[in-house]
């Protein structure tokens, strides 16, 4: 039995999942596909309902709204780690899809920052107070003199003025 | 009903780890964020395009206050010999997948080879994590 020709097509729509970052046009699908450009973007709609360009797309753009949720990376860096090269287009590209631009859908999703599990181990380490002046660890108090500025009047006193 | 949900490695520089994990292994960032307030802890997160729900935590090698230098150096020194941690992965053709990530520069420290449960193959992450590649046999586990 040879194997159907649905899965040549399926070739071009995985390297689009695995390869959506590297600067994939519609002929490198195509040859994934062992087929003319013209005939591969026509079978490639029939078969899976949109054309290659889209379905890379739309790949790109479910990735760039994962970014923006899950880092805090800056759009442009979003725009760039997904494959496309102009911010400008890919914020056009990007509203077009979601209704609104990466910033104002950052907005919209709690913060990044909710998503890093910090552990507990860290959490401690950083919430403990870093310079620890306990009053047990001090040298024993001393009685001073000192003058109280205000009276000119000389007191004795254990430790510092309060 | 508990699940796997992340396991850590410790990695030397996060941020040739990130590129290592998605440009050479081929994963996706699952999350990326830094928390100024904690020493800028980095929660940095990868796994295959295929499973989203289970990650690889590439974690920075603690220094003060979490540990003390001398700790610090204990792992640094561990990871770089290979004994901080170890993924196992599986694929469906070992020898594709071998061929595919050697040529975009990974690092493996043999050829698949033949075992009782499939093809296995073996490569090292920047920092010297140990990684295994499995093609498990149909029948394996059953």
């Amino acid at each position: 039995m040879p194997v159907p020709p649905s899965r040549h097509l399926l070739r071009a729509k995985d390297l689009v999942d695995g390869h959506y970052a590297d600067p994939l046009t519609v002929a490198d699908l195509a040859a994934a596909a062992r087929l003319s450009p013209a005939h591969f973007s026509r079978e490639f709609r029939r078969a899976f309902g949109e054309a290659p360009h889209q379905y890379l797309l739309s790949r790109r753009l479910e990735r760039a709204a994962s970014l923006l949720r899950s880092t805090d990376w800056s759009v442009a860096r979003i725009c760039v780690s997904v494959g496309l090269s102009s911010v400008g287009s890919f914020t056009v590209s990007f509203r077009r899809m979601y209704g609104m631009p990466p910033t104002a859908y950052r907005s919209a999703h709690p913060p990044a920052a909710q998503v890093a599990r910090v552990p507990a181990c860290v959490v401690r380490a950083w919430g403990r107070p870093q310079v620890r002046t306990f009053r047990e660890d001090a040298a024993p108090a001393v009685a001073v003199d000192w003058v109280r500025p205000a009276t000119g009047a000389t007191t004795t006193t254990a430790g510092a003025p309060q | 009903m508990m699940k796997i949900a992340t396991a850590q490695l410790w990695v030397h520089d996060q941020d040739e780890a990130l590129k290592y994990w998605t440009d050479k292994v081929g994963f996706e960032v699952r999350s990326d964020v830094t928390v100024p307030e904690m020493g800028n802890f980095r929660w940095l997160t990868v796994s295959p395009p295929a499973q989203p729900d289970v990650a690889i935590v590439l974690m920075a090698v603690p220094g003060p206050p979490m540990v003390d230098a001398a700790t610090d150096e204990q792992v640094r020194d561990l990871m770089g010999k290979g004994l901080a941690g170890t993924v196992f992965l599986t694929t469906d053709d070992c020898w594709a997948t071998y061929r595919e990530l050697k040529d975009r520069g990974v690092e493996f420290v043999g050829e698949p080879e033949e075992q009782l449960y499939g093809i296995d193959v073996g490569f090292r992450d920047p920092s010297g994590n140990n990684v295994r590649l499995s093609q498990l046999n149909a029948d394996f586990g059953r």
